[in-house]
């Protein structure tokens, strides 16, 4: 199964679907949702790819298909060498300590009656059979490494503030020793001066552990804090990807554009004379997403577009190319390079 | 218990107050125990006086205040769900503050209400008139709540975390919304939120709480040009901004908020604080002006900037 180059995540043409739901009483019957819609990428090793967008873009979606936790409807997702989407309970089950996944709302994925110490044993009795003395050292070594008092081992979930539970939830994600890490909206849930120590806690793992990080997330200020890469998502597909520099100072898709647009900055004297780009209308249904490209309802470019280049953005789907060197943009307005 | 202890504001027609803060630090309460909406008891209220356009909210019966709540004074609430009627159209929903405060009636009252959500923007304002909550999404929703809000046409809008759940483009679109309104119709706004960029751009004076109390008020311009208080430093250190060039390590505050039944006697920021006194862990510190218009709870800092202007003046 080892045909894949050096990338430790491959992701190529991914769809995920959700069939409409049965014929209840209360069912609207509409078409299947596909929420994640033929995406591709890659991660490197060491890596953090940033991938942002709004509400119900499917960036979440897509996280838990790479985890394995949803399936496929086509596509393939390769980790190391091994074709995830392909593979048997049995043989997923030996691939997962290897990828984790840290929670959004670390209060809602810890199990309420268990003490934190107990928490974060549990995943080294479960992938690494530890038990007795060398359990415990693991456990202690591991409070230290994500900045937890030991003393606070004994408190259940409630008893500990937000910034703490996300800890535990690093915690536990790190005990299988992962070297991917698929991070879903990790410091969303929390105080901003919370957030700031979680990013930082989560960029000094990556140096120490050399760590990969899927980060999924809509604070674009966070995410061009950790990113090397970002991909930025619409209605289920990729709509521009490149380093991270590249899309803070020249993204291109008027999505991308849009979106850094709309970013509060904090600072009053900006804020004056900022002049973001008021989007209009509403995001499509992914069950019935546009003919042509996703975003045409609510681009501010669709006009030039038609004037300019007499391209109908409402039928013709534009692709995801290259206009520079790792810098791919899925615009009619960009044609390749 | 103190969830909000002596904490006085003020906000002019035409003006907009931002309440910033973290989560537990009472901006809600604060602002909810105004217009009687804090259950009372368990809540035990104590305030000299809150007085509307001359008239004292916490004088005044259930009754009275009712009559205020929803025409002069409007709610955006942070959870639409629990807000909003299950049964009732959102269409009904907000016709029906504008035929109670507005006494306009029947189909105009119905024609307004579809131009509120076309206010908020939403495209499918028709459509989203017709639907029930549970049919929305949750931004959708959220939206509704913002025109359900704004339809009595009030003279003071309180916004609980209003945007905090919508995406950053339609964030952008209802903050525009607020502040035109703001200068139309003269409406006064209270813009409860913990997001320093949507403060930055729609507050014309901020006050930052801590624990239940003010500890920094002041207006925009003092607040980000020059915060005095060290937990507003610290909060405004500590978000990423997207313009600077280079990144370096977010600046963070040590620690974590206190817990509300165990406040620390003196300052309730003497733990994580970086410039503390022996003194500041014995007693409160009090509010003490160190601009025309700017205010802070700390006692080294004002001492400090008390100082600075002495040796300016010599």
């Amino acid at each position: 199964m080892n045909r894949r180059g050096t990338a430790l995540l491959e992701v190529s043409d991914l769809k995920v679907q959700f069939a409409p739901r049965g014929s209840g009483l209360w069912s609207d019957k509409k078409g299947v949702v596909r929420a994640v819609d033929g995406v591709s990428l890659t991660l490197q090793r060491g890596e953090t790819l940033g991938l942002v967008g709004e509400s119900g873009c499917g960036k979440s979606t897509l996280g838990r298909a790479i985890l394995g936790l949803v399936g496929a409807a086509s596509g393939s997702v390769w980790f190391d060498g091994h074709e995830i989407t392909a593979m048997s309970n049995r043989e997923m089950r030996r691939i997962r300590p290897r990828i984790q996944l840290v929670f959004q709302d670390a209060g809602a994925a810890l199990n309420p009656r268990w003490c934190a110490r107990d928490l974060v044993a549990e995943p080294f009795k479960i992938h690494l059979s530890l038990e007795g003395a060398v359990l415990q050292q693991r456990v202690d070594a591991i409070f230290e490494t994500v900045g937890l008092d030991p003393a606070l081992g004994k408190r259940f979930p409630r008893e500990l503030s937000g910034g703490q539970r996300q800890r535990v939830g690093i915690a536990r994600a790190l005990a299988s020793e992962p070297d991917l890490l698929v991070c879903d909206e990790p410091t969303s849930a929390l105080d901003l001066s919370i957030q700031a120590q979680i990013v930082n806690l989560l960029q000094d793992l990556q140096d120490q552990l050399g760590l990969s990080y899927l980060f999924i997330a809509h604070d674009l200020g966070v995410v061009r804090q950790i990113s090397d890469r970002v991909a930025v998502m619409y209605l289920g597909k990729i709509v521009e990807t490149a380093s991270r520099d590249r899309i803070f100072k020249e993204g291109r898709h008027p999505y991308t554009q849009a979106l850094l647009s709309a970013v509060p900055v904090a600072d009053p004297e900006h804020a004056n004379t900022r002049g973001w780009k008021a989007m209009t209308g509403e995001v499509p249904s992914p069950s019935s997403p546009p003919l042509g490209c996703n975003f045409c309802t609510r681009c501010g470019s669709k006009a030039e577009v038609e004037n300019r280049l007499n391209i109908d953005c409402d039928m013709i789907e534009p692709e995801l190319i290259s206009v520079e060197e790792l810098h791919e943009v899925s615009c009619h307005l960009f044609p390749a390079n | 218990m103190h969830a909000v202890n002596g904490v006085d504001f003020d906000v002019a027609r035409g003006e907009s107050l931002a309440i910033v803060g973290e989560s537990g630090s009472g901006k809600t309460v604060a602002a909810m125990a105004l217009v009687g909406l804090v259950p009372s008891p368990p809540a035990r209220i104590r305030g000299e006086r809150a007085v509307l356009n001359g008239l004292n909210l916490l004088a005044l019966d259930e009754r009275k205040l009712s009559e205020i709540r929803g025409s002069r004074i409007g709610f955006v609430f942070q959870d639409p769900l629990s807000a909003l009627n299950p049964v009732l159209t959102i269409g009904r929903q907000i016709s029906e503050v504008i035929e109670r405060h507005l006494n306009i009636k029947g189909g105009e009252a119905k024609r307004r209400a579809v131009d509120w959500l076309v206010r908020v923007g939403i495209a499918d304002s028709q459509g989203v008139a017709d639907s029930f909550p549970h049919q929305l999404s949750g931004g959708m929703r959220q939206r509704a709540m913002i025109a359900m809000g704004l339809a009595g046409e009030p003279e003071l809008l309180i916004a609980d975390e209003p945007t905090t759940a919508l995406d950053v483009t339609v964030q952008a679109q209802i903050v525009d919304l607020m502040l035109q309104l703001r200068d139309d119709l003269g409406m006064a706004l209270v813009w409860i939120s913990h997001d320093l960029g949507v403060v930055a751009g729609l507050a014309d004076r901020v006050a930052v709480m801590y624990a239940g109390r003010i500890v920094e008020s002041g207006s925009v311009q003092d607040l980000y040009g020059r915060p005095a208080h060290p937990y507003t430093r610290g909060l405004i250190s500590s978000v990423p901004d997207l313009r600077t060039e280079r990144l370096s390590r977010l600046a963070t505050i040590p620690g974590g908020t206190p817990d509300p039944m165990a406040l620390p006697p003196g300052c309730a920021y003497f733990p994580r604080c970086g410039i503390s006194e022996r003194e500041c862990d014995a007693r409160v510190p009090v509010m003490a002006r160190i601009s025309s218009s700017h205010w802070i709870a700390c006692t080294p800092a004002a001492n400090g900037i008390v100082a600075a202007e002495g040796q300016g003046d010599e």
